[in-house]
């Protein structure tokens, strides 16, 4: 209801970041920007070849949260992340339907630049993949890819983004040394530093910690804590504790579907659905 | 009591012990064959040094009659008053195809590879493949006879060269010959690249070019030096092609449109009409020791760089 008042009353902007995800000076089709999410998906279907994996999605997600995506394991939460900063582009087969606007941008529109749409939205995945490369060469390779050659420039915004993924003290020492060597722990906060050098607004997690002992997963739901100042934070966890404590918001999806999408507090205190309850109090799944 | 059925788990696990065995048995003898033919080789080339010093092998003060005093001659004539038996003017023609060779099949089979694994859909592969193996099947002594009868000329007439046959034509189709191979072995290389490490790339904003010079070939890049390597040596190794189309003069010479005569080619030609037990015979077997001991290092070198590349990527 709210939401279709801030419609009518906002006039038609879009963030200055966002103008370069569209290749062309064509007229954008956008909407409402600052009150509106960030991440506003419509009637989303996503296909592999035959077989439809994601199931008329609909969600708003809000700038500057955390949003928790949870559910049964080929429930589709890897794939609705995937979509988001279209790399389903990259399986052969994938086919995605409906709209997903980030700040009132289609990313689906025929003049999206992707490789700016990627450099916007970053994406952790489940399995550390750090290059391997020297820690530095890591962190640097995003802002290499996107044309920046200068040294100085490139040592400051390595050193920026290993201090923002808590990385810095642990690696300040050896930064030329393999990224092989270090710790699981310590590669997916490499895999968070190499994501924010490049200035995303987003970034998505796909289960950052599933495969890290518990001391490295603390650190990463710190981390995450504190990144949502600054980012717009899409996780899937298979953790009810961890989405409890790291997210604001959390979307339940079963089968393809999202069946119940809320605050966080509301989903695990007294979700409307029953399905709900039943897969976080662990009677499912 | 066993029952039948435990009985015949027995003879299951029997019977894959002896599997295991035989196989064992086939990787040994493979082992001890190599070991056999290293042996022979260097004993026969060692009754080289009976007659002869090694020093010889390099070249030999023989008095000149026109010149009128000694000039140290390093030359391979081993059918003269006085055999010469350098192998210098042998090594520089086997380096002058080989290395040539190498250098035009790493350009194009890299290139191959790379199109193979990382541009080619499913279907152009699957009948690109097949071609490529179908290359790699040619007996080379018909890639040898296509080089000296077509390819010889063309070259001439297109660069108009002095020698019909030369090293350049050899490497053209030695290049024939380890193109395959590179190929081969480079495809496997990027394909060895993990996934996760393309993603990673992509997800970074990263086109696909970027994404191939930037992620996977520096992954792939020591899978890619041993295909080279093992091509050199494969290169060095040749003997049909070269000694239908390099025009077999033992010159010493770093010109590549020169006739050279390569240390296979050298062997091929003369050992079947030497006497054997003779000096030159057996300083054909030092010719085939050095060979060997070339491509034995470079062997031992690509599996080094080979398993580095498993190490660098365990993931
Ligand atoms: N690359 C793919 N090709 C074909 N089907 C896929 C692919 N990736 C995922 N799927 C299918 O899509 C469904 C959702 O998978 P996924 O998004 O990975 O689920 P989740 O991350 O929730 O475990 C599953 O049925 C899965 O089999
Ligand atoms: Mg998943």
């Amino acid at each position: 209801m709210d939401e279709q008042n801030n419609v009518e009353m906002l006039e038609e902007r879009v963030s200055p970041s966002l103008k370069k995800i569209v290749k062309e000076k064509e007229p954008l089709v956008t909407h409402q920007t600052d009150l509106l999410p960030k991440i506003n998906v419509q009637n989303l279907n996503v296909y592999y070849h035959t077989t439809q994996a994601l199931k008329q999605i609909e969600i708003q997600i809000k700038p500057q949260r955390v949003t928790a995506l949870i559910g049964p394991s080929g429930c589709g939460k890897s794939t609705f992340l995937r979509t988001l900063n279209r790399m389903n582009d990259t399986i052969s087969g994938a086919r995605a339907e409906g709209t997903v606007m980030i700040d009132g941008v289609n990313i689906f529109a025929p003049n999206i630049n992707v490789v700016a749409l990627r450099r916007l939205v970053g994406m952790v995945f489940q399995k550390s993949n750090p290059f391997p490369k020297s820690i530095f060469d890591n962190v640097a390779y995003g802002l290499r890819v996107h044309g920046i050659k200068d040294s100085n420039n490139l040592q400051e915004r390595v050193e920026e983004s290993l201090i923002k993924s808590a990385l810095w003290e642990e690696v300040k020492d050896r930064l030329h040394e393999s990224a092989m060597a270090l710790s699981g722990g310590q590669q997916q906060r490499l895999c968070i530093a190499r994501a924010l050098a490049v200035n995303p607004e987003i970034v998505l997690m796909d289960e950052p910690a599933s495969a890290l002992d518990p001391i490295s997963t603390a650190k990463i739901e710190e981390l995450i804590h504190v990144l949502k100042r600054d980012y717009t934070i899409v996780i899937v966890t298979h953790n009810m504790q961890q989405a409890a404590r790291v997210s604001d918001w959390t979307a339940y999806f079963y089968m393809g579907s999202l069946v119940e999408y809320g605050e966080t507090k509301k989903i695990f205190t007294a979700p409307d659905k029953k399905e709900t309850e039943d897969y976080i109090t662990g009677r499912f799944g | 009591m066993p029952t039948k059925q435990s009985l015949t788990q027995k003879n299951i696990r029997l019977s894959e012990r002896a599997i295991e065995k035989i196989l064992l048995l086939a990787g040994i003898s493979s082992v001890v064959l190599i070991g056999l033919i290293f042996i022979f080789l260097f004993k026969e080339a060692v009754f080289f040094f009976q007659t002869a010093s090694p020093f010889d092998l390099i070249g030999k003060w023989v008095y000149d009659e026109w010149a009128s005093k000694n000039i140290f001659n390093m030359m391979w004539q081993a059918v003269s008053k006085i055999p010469k038996y350098s192998l210098v003017p042998l090594i520089c023609g086997s380096f002058l195809v080989a290395f040539p060779a190498t250098l035009i099949s790493a350009v194009i089979g890299i290139g191959c590879a790379i199109y193979l694994s990382e541009i080619a859909s499913n279907k152009t592969r699957e009948t690109l493949k097949p071609t490529l193996e179908l290359l790699a099947g040619i007996p080379s002594v018909v890639l040898g006879f296509f080089m000296l009868a077509v390819v010889a000329t063309v070259v001439q007439n297109l660069l108009g060269t002095k020698f019909r046959l030369n090293a350049f034509v050899g490497s053209l189709g030695t290049a024939l010959c380890v193109l395959p191979i590179i190929i081969t072995i480079s495809e496997d290389a990027l394909r060895a690249v993990p996934k996760e490490l393309r993603d990673a790339s992509y997800a970074l904003g990263a086109t696909k070019w970027q994404t191939i010079f930037g992620t996977v070939l520096p992954a792939a890049i020591s899978g890619i030096s041993a295909a080279v390597i093992l091509g050199f040596g494969r290169a060095l190794g040749e003997t049909m092609i070269v000694v239908m189309a390099t025009g077999n003069a033992a010159l010493i010479t770093l010109n590549i449109f020169s006739s050279v005569r390569t240390m296979t080619a050298n062997i091929a030609a003369e050992l079947g009409a030497v006497a054997q037990g003779s000096e030159h015979y057996y300083a054909l077997f030092v010719v085939g020791s050095v060979l060997f001991a070339f491509t034995f290092i470079l062997n031992i070198f690509s599996e080094i760089i080979l398993s580095g590349m498993r190490r660098k990527l365990r993931m």
